[in-house]
């Protein structure tokens, strides 16, 4: 097999080429061509079932394409797993597990620990900042299971910030929790794209993506369309992602200006 | 002549058998499609102990007693099974693996305790004594019938009746329980109406194939069956089917090498299961594979037209639409890339530049990308 | 009462071993929703026990324990098969290679005892455990498994601990998903071969979960609840040793079983936070709380009618409004300071009215339920 360059793509935070996943060769995902610059805030858009969660795990390398290539800062994941922070659907995991808050956000760190060693003191010291930062000091103790969903989504962005990432890929952080989290959670990704990071999430609500996010991926299976938010999120573009569904959204609120080029960042 | 049929081993048994395989898979089928079916497991280890209770209570060996006691203790296991799941202290499997043994050991500890030597030894009730199901026999109008087919007859007879009165409702209820209790059937009586003759048939059955191997004729002749077909009642004569001739096959065969009959009869239930896992028209292994070959090599030639239709028109196409692209871009081996661009070839779908490198579209082919890009757009 | 003989002391420490190995294994098991694997596992070690006695002729641990962990390796690995390659869902799968490995394993007994003719091999004691029958080597053997399955637990507990509560997450950071599981499945499976002896293929799930789920009740820690469960087979495993050892041939097995099971059920019922008692308990007292709440809101309803915070509420008016006896309540909030009855005019029954305290509770639980907005 050919290798390419080493370094290929290195001034794109993530670029995908050709990628097409499939589930028992029922593919989900149709060669799909994604570049993000560094230092944006992204969303995914897409119907259910649209292979939004599907293309994130496709990218920390959880499923195997069956065609094409995925290079974060001009390197595959392998090689940049510690520059890479991670938030899974909160649906993904039972809260109901014997821990507390703290010890979660501290499961951050255990890629940087590697194996065998322990966390220790100034994981301890991390993990609690990282906590403060979401407003979830006073619960550092707490058992999971006994906070409500917005808190333990914001324990697990939390978990991420702990991983002091260059480029975050974030699984519906803002589905079904309560307006405090949501202001929360979108005032720190504007934090994170301060400090120069990328951060990609999966976003499920149309309403808030043209003023939270300044930068879209809509997906639908294919990739409809990527680029600027204020060149992308068009009802031409919506209408192409989320086929007759569009008709349950205020349309009103969507721009009519006819599509620009989609492939083009 | 009937009597001599009806006292002779190598007819009863087999017969009983079957009998126990029928009624078994009837309502097994139904736990297997529900995904309910390690509750049969729970059930058929419980209700030894209702046998125990009534067999302490009354004395007796043979008592109409014991299938109530132990429709009882079965209902009773998968009620405390829902209560701990409700409680959402366990989850689901655990809970069953938190009642059934209870009340299984509780059971062994009473024969260990009270009832040593007498009918019930704890071997028994793991395996059963099928091979002497023919000795226990009443007078039917003169003629002596063994026990044991007059109890199977009379719950393989109840199971049937029950999945004939009832086939639509079972079947709503257990594809779309929502649906059933909308329409007024009562899923949730339906569905402890079956556990209470899972039961009933576990009591039956227990003497003469004991509680493990009674989960085998529960669980696996649906299980078989689901895999060869997709209509419920060929699923059920299928599962009988299997049942009946496991019996049979088990039968002979465990005579042939002297050893455990029930245990030869669960055991080729279990090689039905794995003929039709392997070799199942749709679903098995070798049908799958076939597809999956298939398919793959569909995917690979509609993941080869999408991506050079999504290049054609552009500026980089004669980068991206080249043999050396599908090796760097799509990753594909060069065995992968030859198979694909040949498949290609031959269905129509592509063409070769002169140096065998620049990839084309036909008209074909683009056809077929749009329809995969833009299914909504399909003619 | 028992002579604490030889005997006596190996089946008490087989018993322990058993206990602490199958309680830390289990939490692991319980959490990962996989309790029943260790059924599966159980039954389907019994073709193995009795090949590896066919295959040696004695009753050697050691090929008994490797045939078992074979056998329950292949059902194991049957189980995964037919739910990701059929459309079979977990349970039947599960069912289905667990009954049909133990009726192979029957078949295979059966053959044994018919070829050895009326001595048979003491296989049986497989069935339902039987610790008279539990020598020295037996717990040699225990005793080497159960240390290593700890120290490997021990160990990797980081990686196992993430692995159960976010394997995907885990992934995400480099941990190897698939051999992670696959050493805590067959740590899984030592723990529950070695145990075979004593309690018997049939009743293993128990011992695996009991421990485990009593366990759970008791802390929101999982160092906490692992250590717990290690003491809570350990105990169990120890008292139905001896029970059934104190003679009458009882089964140890079950007796095991019923000491795990009771365990459990105390806990379901009495922990603290988790307990069931505690929580009805706690749903009472919010109930009485809402109730209590109710009146204090009608009386304060009252009052604001009338203009008047202290405007003293007839009871009969009272119990319209509430809709059925409000006595208790009007005594508990009297008892709490926040209500006082008053005589009102005389013979026209008992009237009661807020003191200060139910007025600002009362202004609170309304604030509080947004109604000043
Ligand atoms: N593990 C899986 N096995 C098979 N199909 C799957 C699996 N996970 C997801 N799918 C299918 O893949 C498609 C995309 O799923 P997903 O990526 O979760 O969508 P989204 O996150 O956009 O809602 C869906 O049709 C879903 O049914
Ligand atoms: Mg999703």
């Amino acid at each position: 097999m050919p290798q390419p360059t080493p370094r290929h793509e290195p001034n794109l935070a993530l670029h995908i080429e050709d990628l097409t996943v499939a589930y028992n060769d029922k593919p989900v995902l149709w060669d799909i061509d994604i570049n993000v610059p560094p230092g944006v805030l992204a969303a995914i858009i897409g119907p259910n079932g649209a292979g939004k969660s599907t293309l994130i795990k496709a990218v920390l390398g959880l499923l195997k394409p069956s065609a094409g290539h995925i290079y974060l800062h001009g390197e595959p994941y392998a090689k940049q797993r510690r520059r890479v922070g991670y938030v899974p659907q909160r649906s993904s995991v039972d809260w109901d597990f014997p821990t507390t808050a703290l010890d979660v956000v501290t499961m951050g760190l255990y890629g940087q620990l590697g194996w065998l060693r322990r966390p220790g003191r100034a994981a301890r010291t991390k993990a609690l900042s990282a906590l403060e930062q979401v407003g979830m000091a006073d619960y550092a103790e707490r058992q999971i299971s006994q906070l409500s969903g917005g808190q333990q989504q914001r324990v697990f962005l939390a978990r991420a910030l702990v991983q002091d990432a260059q480029v975050y890929f974030m699984d519906e952080p803002m589905a079904g929790v309560d307006a405090t989290t949501e202001r929360v959670i979108i005032g720190l990704l504007k934090k994170l794209r301060e400090q120069g990071k990328t951060v990609i999430v999966v976003h499920h609500d149309l309403q808030t993506v043209a003023t939270y996010f300044d930068f879209l991926l809509l997906l639908n299976v294919r990739l409809i369309a990527q680029g600027k938010t204020s060149e992308v999120y068009t009802a031409e573009n919506l209408r192409a992602a989320y086929g007759g569904q569009i008709a349950l959204l205020q349309t009103a609120q969507i721009p009519q200006t006819p599509p620009t080029v989609a492939e083009t960042v | 002549m009937l009597e001599a049929l009806l006292t002779n081993p190598s007819v009863v048994v087999p017969l009983v058998g079957a009998l126990v395989g029928v009624a078994s898979s009837l309502v097994g089928t139904f736990l297997v499609l529900r995904g309910s079916s390690l509750l049969a497991d729970a059930i058929s280890h419980s209700v030894l102990l209702g046998i125990v209770l009534v067999y302490l209570v009354t004395g007796d060996q043979y008592s109409p007693f014991f299938i109530a006691g132990a429709a009882a203790v079965g209902l009773l296991t998968v009620f405390l099974t829902e209560l701990l799941t409700r409680s959402g202290r366990v989850k689901a499997d655990a809970a069953i693996g938190l009642v059934y043994p209870f009340l299984f050991a509780i059971a062994v500890v009473l024969i260990n305790v009270f009832a040593r030597n007498v009918h019930i030894d704890t071997d028994a009730v793991l395996l059963g004594e099928i091979g002497f199901s023919w000795l226990d026999t009443v007078s039917v109008g003169g003629v002596e019938v063994p026990n044991a087919l007059m109890t199977l007859g009379a719950v393989t007879l109840l199971n049937a009746l029950f999945v004939g009165l009832f086939y639509k409702e079972l079947k709503l209820a257990t594809f779309d329980p929502g649906l059933a209790a909308a329409l007024g059937f009562s899923p949730v009586l339906l569905y402890y109406l079956l556990l209470g003759l899972t039961s009933v048939t576990a009591v039956t059955a227990f003497d003469a194939v004991g509680a493990v191997l009674l989960v085998a004729f529960i669980i696996v002749p649906p299980s078989a069956a689901y895999l060869l077909t997709d209509t419920l009642w060929k699923t059920l004569a299928l599962g009988v089917g299997i049942a009946v001739a496991s019996s049979l096959l088990g039968y002979l065969a465990a005579i042939w090498l002297n050893v455990s009959i029930g245990g030869t009869m669960a055991v080729c239930t279990g090689v039905f299961l794995v003929a039709a896992f392997l070799f199942g028209p749709r679903y098995g292994l070798v049908a799958q594979r076939a597809q999956r070959r298939r398919q793959q090599g569909e995917n690979a030639a509609r993941t080869l037209v999408v991506h050079l239709y999504n290049h054609e028109s552009k500026e980089e196409a004669g980068r991206e639409n080249s043999v050396s692209a599908l090796r760097q871009h799509l990753r594909w081996d060069d065995a992968k890339v030859s198979q694909v661009t040949a498949v290609g070839r031959e269905q129509g779908l592509i063409t070769l530049g002169p140096k065998r490198e620049r990839l084309f579209l036909t008209d074909a082919g683009r056809r077929l990308a749009r329809e995969v890009w833009e299914p909504w757009r399909r003619e | 009462m028992f002579e604490f003989d030889f005997t006596l002391r190996n089946v008490m420490l087989g018993a322990a071993l058993l206990g602490v190995s199958s309680g830390v294994l289990g939490s692991f098991a319980l959490l990962r929703q996989q309790s029943l694997l260790g059924d599966a596992l159980a039954h389907a070690a019994l073709p193995g026990v009795c090949l590896g006695f066919l295959l040696t002729g004695s009753r050697e641990p050691l090929p008994i324990f490797v045939g078992a962990l074979l056998s329950g390796a292949l059902a194991a690995g049957f189980t995964m098969l037919l739910t990701s390659r059929s459309r079979l869902k977990t349970d039947a799968a599960l069912g289905a290679s667990l009954s049909i490995f133990f009726a192979f394993g029957l078949v295979l007994l059966t053959f044994i005892q018919s070829r050895s003719g009326s001595g048979q091999a003491g296989l049986e004691a497989f069935l339902f455990g039987q610790a008279a029958a539990i020598v020295p080597s037996d717990v040699r053997l225990m005793a080497v498994v159960a240390v290593a399955a700890l120290l490997t637990v021990a160990l990797l507990w980081k990686e196992f601990k993430l692995l159960t509560f976010d394997p995907q997450f885990a992934a995400s950071l480099g941990f190897p998903r698939l051999p992670l599981e696959l050493l805590l499945t067959s740590i899984l499976a030592f723990a529950i071969v070695i145990g075979l002896q004593l309690v018997g293929v049939v009743l293993m799930a128990a011992i695996i979960i009991a421990p485990a789920a009593a366990a759970r009740q008791w802390s929101d820690s999982l160092g906490q609840m692992v250590g717990l469960a290690a003491l809570f087979g350990a105990l169990a495993g120890v008292s139905g040793a001896l029970l059934s050892a104190s003679g009458r041939g009882l089964a140890t097995g079950p007796l095991i079983i019923i000491a795990a099971s009771l365990i459990a059920l105390a806990s379901l019922l009495f922990a603290p936070e988790r307990g069931l008692i505690a929580s009805a308990y706690r749903a009472r007292g919010a109930r009485r709380e809402l109730e209590q709440q109710r009146v204090l809101l009608d009386m304060y309803g009252l009052a604001q009618q009338h203009s008047d915070p202290s405007y003293p509420s007839e009871s009969g008016m009272l119990r319209a409004l509430y809709g059925g006896s409000p006595e208790a309540q009007l005594r508990r909030l009297e008892a709490a300071g926040l209500a006082e009855h008053t005589t009102h005019v005389p013979g026209e029954g008992t009237h009661y009215r807020l003191t200060e305290a139910g007025w600002a509770r009362a202004e609170a639980a309304l604030n509080s339920l947004g109604h000043h907005a």
